[in-house]
């Protein structure tokens, strides 16, 4: 019998504010444990949340990039479990009237253009941090209380490679829309993996598995390939798959049982008495749809009907926001744009590699690479000079035309000074002269090299290929 | 000892502006006053003295300069689920010893923009549970009328330190009746405001839907010196209304007439089991408004007999959530377990008397999954004919008249045995808080045994200034409030 699985994604994404979800207090990753604390996200005696409404914002315009219906009324629900990491014993979160709902994302797999559809995006609130050492728990609230939007699948995929290309497209657009950093090394991104397994055919899914928290797309991928593999090998052997919750242990390649439906929570679910239901107002829903930037995919074809560009180069562009940002703003000040994206490509890509950079750090500004370009198009310098030139501004700063100066790399098409070197390549180098003479056309290559190497590259190599070819040629 | 402490508000006030006395003066009558009767009656669960001379000493230096702040020199007390930045805020409960709060209230923050003194915080049922102060984990207060007798509760503290002169007015909070109905049993004047009209930021919450700080005071006209201080939008409480504050003490007109004013008498309101002398007075209250040219009429509250029900099922569910907090883990007790799950387990059996506990298990048990339903969600849509109800009667009438209790104080013990009969009596007072609107309680007699009686005038929402009318009007011709317990 063949067997099919179904796997549905609750993403939690922590939103791009300045403050917590319900409090004045900063969020910063990295601070000194429990300095951004206050009464309220610590859960002292009588304090009380206030909405943020930049994380509504953020969590709205989530919503329409992902084509959700924003719900025109929506509230707040308490739920209730006891730990450290919930300084109140209870998370304010959205029950059923989630602030985003419907929604989808279309991504490619494997070659093939898939649809996946969204249930809803609500908007929560953040755990703290606990850190378990020998003998003690440490609890950092630095994170407790901080915007988290919890993004819900249907179960509509069936492998690892559909979860990883619906995360990757999910990371990509929060990114693009500034609604997210997505940050998985700082818990930024986090999913739990709802999977089950049926025979082919069958109408009704099996029993769900919950794999919980995992923040890494390749424990993602393992957790489903394995878990796949666990359920199948279960029903085959005529067992039956328990719904539970499951951990993922990396270090071992295997899922292993946390909670079984026996010992499962009653959250008790209702509604917070301290906060107001939610109700945006058309207007400002408009407003922040005027806002929303546009996304990669539209972007990637703009290049390519546009601007001329390859895919190739369309899609590395636009992989990245910043990235493609960098790349408009320099098209604003040149025509070239496979230019562009040659040295945002080549240069620069492999400058903020090796220097571990992000390219708004770059020094060497949109506004300069455009010169570098025209100087490279007027044929005052060569390209390999305007490379030289990018990575002295990127590395030290400076005025191109000031580096060009100082490092003497002005084009030299002057035939007096040509003909000096040209005499001197062909003089030094009767072997490759006479080669050439007898039909091997390559050989003029070498010679070419000489004069360049003469020149120190300043020499332009269109010039002195048409010099030596009237010298040899004669 | 210049009997300073047994003025009022208005009194002192014009007595502090005129020379005759200093704030100084005030705090120390008020100080004496309790160490001579507070060890009988035990309002008190701490008293700031150096603080609140300092903070009387700092309140004259600012009337020599020019000051005339509405509280400007005047000792009140705080019922102790209120956050006083750098004060204990125990909650009568064990399990908050030794939290120090971090943070003022909003309305102490008030209170001290005002320029009143703080004087200490008062005993409580613990955290707001219970209706005779009984509960209480720190202390024990008697009722000044009688101290065999409840102060009523859970803001008996609050009533008991205003009725024995131990403190010119105080901060209650109301929950189910917890202001009025100690104001009544004490003999003095309790106002519970519109849900929304006071910030709850600081308020220790037990049921947040229900819950709202008033005053309780000597006399109607104290009452609005002290809510108009009290009242106002706070951004730190989503829940708080954007609204202007009439100047609810400067309306109040010396005038005594009612006329023109329709008053509903519910009949539902004159309850079977209702102590006769308790109907006397207030019908005696009711021909008394009458004589002062208000109109009386019916008007019906069908769904109140309910209220008892659904208030214990939404203020309990609330509870349960918003005491899941005292965990031991941040602040107050703890007591070590292997793992946080016995850490909460052991902390909270210890920390939390056994109301408490009775009242979180009733919560949790009706949000429960399969019983969320027919308790909670059903109790939700009661609490809206009940609101209707209100919406009605106000349609008919500017203010409704009723009593407040069924009875007035009883014995100590009396009835903390038997839970049910104690929330029973909550029947006349829990409406208001379910529907929001507000309504004050001042007396109007005595029973037989010397008790007091009060009267409940409630009022729609947002319609404070006409409750206020209605009581000060009562008050200016009639001389119950005049009457102090000896102690």
């Amino acid at each position: 019998m063949k067997y099919e699985a179904t796997i549905g994604l609750e993403t939690h994404v922590m939103q791009k504010t300045n403050t917590k979800m319900f409090c004045s207090c900063k969020c910063e990753y990295g601070a000194e444990p429990n300095i951004h604390v206050c009464p309220v996200c610590l859960g002292y005696p009588g304090a009380l949340p206030v909405m943020n409404e930049k994380a509504i914002e953020l969590c709205c315009k989530a919503g329409m990039l992902l084509g959700c219906e924003i719900n025109p009324y929506s509230k707040w629900d308490r739920k209730n479990y006891f730990y450290p990491d919930m300084a109140k014993n209870y998370q304010i979160t959205q029950a059923d009237e989630p602030l985003c709902l419907g929604g989808q994302v279309t991504v490619e797999v494997e070659g093939e253009m898939k649809t996946f559809t969204l249930e809803r995006i609500h908007q929560e609130e953040n755990a703290a941090k606990n850190t378990h050492i020998a003998g003690a728990s440490l609890v950092d609230y630095n994170r407790a209380g901080t915007a988290l939007m919890e993004i819900v699948s249907n179960p509509c995929m069936s492998s690892a490679a559909d979860a990883l290309a619906y995360m990757a497209a999910v990371k990509q657009i929060m990114q693009y829309g500034g609604i997210s950093n997505c940050d998985q090394e700082k818990g930024q991104m986090r999913s739990d993996v709802n999977v089950s397994v049926r025979p082919v055919g069958q109408k009704e899914l099996g029993s769900k598995v919950e794999i919980k928290n995992m923040n890494s797309f390749a424990f993602i991928k393992e957790a489903i390939e394995y878990e796949i593999d666990r359920q199948t090998a279960l029903i085959e052997s005529g067992g039956s798959v328990v719904q539970e919750t499951r951990g993922y242990d990396p270090d071992r390649g295997e899922t292993f049982t946390q909670r079984t439906k026996e010992n499962a929570h009653d959250y008790r679910y209702f509604p917070e008495p301290d906060l107001m239901p939610v109700k945006v107002a058309a207007e400002q829903l408009e407003q922040w749809r005027s806002e929303l930037p546009e996304m990669p995919a539209p972007r990637r074809d703009r290049y390519v009907a546009e601007l001329g560009l390859p895919e190739y180069d369309a899609g590395v562009l636009t992989a990245d926001k910043a990235t493609a940002d960098w790349f408009e703003r320099a098209m604003l000040h040149t025509k070239n744009a496979k230019a562009v994206s040659n040295f945002i490509m080549g240069e620069m890509m492999r400058l903020l590699s090796e220097q571990d950079m992000i390219i708004s750090e770059s020094k060497v500004t949109p506004e300069k690479l455009a010169e570098i370009i025209a100087l490279i198009d007027a044929k005052t310098i060569s390209t390999g000079a305007g490379k030289q030139v990018f990575e002295a501004i990127f590395n030290e700063g400076g005025e191109p035309k000031a580096i060009i100066e100082a490092k003497g790399l002005a084009q030299v098409s002057d035939d007096s000074a040509l003909d000096g070197w040209a005499d001197e390549a062909i003089a030094n180098n009767p072997k490759p002269v006479e080669e050439y003479k007898a039909g091997n056309a390559a050989s003029i290559n070498f010679l070419m090299g000489q004069v360049m190497k003469a020149s120190r590259g300043k020499a332009n190599p269109g010039a002195v290929m048409q010099m030596l070819k009237q010298k040899l040629d004669a | 000892m210049a009997d300073l402490h047994k003025l009022t508000i208005s009194e002192l006030t014009e007595q502090l502006a005129s020379g005759t006395c200093t704030s100084v003066d005030i705090v120390n009558d008020v100080l004496a006053s309790i160490d001579a009767t507070d060890g009988k009656v035990g309002a008190y669960l701490t008293i700031d003295r150096e603080d609140a001379l300092a903070q009387a000493k700092a309140a004259d230096e600012a009337r020599a300069a020019g000051s005339q702040l509405p509280m400007l020199g005047i000792p009140v007390a705080i019922k102790d689920l209120l956050n006083v930045k750098g004060q204990p805020c125990t909650c009568s409960s064990k399990i908050l010893e030794g939290y120090i709060a971090p943070y003022d209230a909003t309305v102490i923050a008030k209170l001290r923009e005002a320029g009143a003194v703080l004087l200490g915080r008062v005993n409580m049922d613990e955290f707001a549970m219970g209706s005779s102060t009984e509960n209480a984990a720190l202390g024990k207060t008697s009722n000044p009328w009688n101290l065999d007798h409840v102060p009523g509760g859970s803001s008996g503290g609050s009533a008991a330190c205003v009725a024995a002169d131990e403190a010119i007015a105080s901060l209650g909070s109301d929950t189910g009746g917890s202001i009025r109905q100690p104001a009544a049993f004490c003999g003095c004047v309790g106002v519970k405001p519109t849900y929304g009209r006071v910030s709850r930021y600081g308020l220790t919450a037990f049921a947040s839907s229900l819950d709202q700080i008033g005053p309780l005071t000597k006399t109607v006209k104290d009452s609005a010196i002290l809510l108009e201080v009290l009242c106002g939008h706070d951004k730190m409480d989503s829940s708080s209304i954007e609204m202007d504050v009439p100047a609810f003490a400067k309306n109040l007109s010396n005038g005594t007439s009612l006329a023109g004013m329709k008053l509903g008498l519910p009949k539902e309101y004159f309850v079977v089991g209702m102590d006769p002398e308790v109907e006397q007075s207030v019908r005696d209250a009711v021909e008394h408004c009458k004589s002062l040219g208000a109109e009386i009429i019916d008007v019906s509250l069908p769904n109140a007999k309910y209220a008892i029900a659904v208030y214990y099922i939404i203020a309990t569910a609330e509870a349960s959530a918003n005491l899941a907090r005292f965990d031991g883990i941040r602040y107050g007790m703890r007591i070590d377990g292997k793992d946080p799950i016995e850490l909460y387990g052991k902390t909270r059996a210890a920390g939390f008397g056994s109301e408490v506990k009775r009242r979180i298990i009733l919560g949790t048990y009706v949000l429960s999954s399969g019983y969320y339903d027919a308790y909670y969600l059903r109790a939700q849509k009661v609490r809206t004919l009940i609101r209707d109800d209100f919406t009605e009667a106000f349609k008919q009438c500017d203010a409704i008249l009723s009593p407040v209790t069924p009875t007035p104080a009883y014995k100590l013990g009396e009835k903390s045995d038997d839970p049910l009969k104690m929330y029973l009596d909550d029947i006349l007072t829990t409406p208001i808080n379910l529907a929001g609107n507000c309504a004050l309680s001042l007396p109007c007699g005595f029973a037989s045994n010397g008790m007091p009686i009060g009267l409940q005038i409630i009022g729609d929402a947002f319609q404070e200034e006409t409750i206020l009318k209605v009581g000060h009007a009562f008050e200016q011709t009639t001389e119950w409030h005049k009457k102090r317990p000896s102690l």
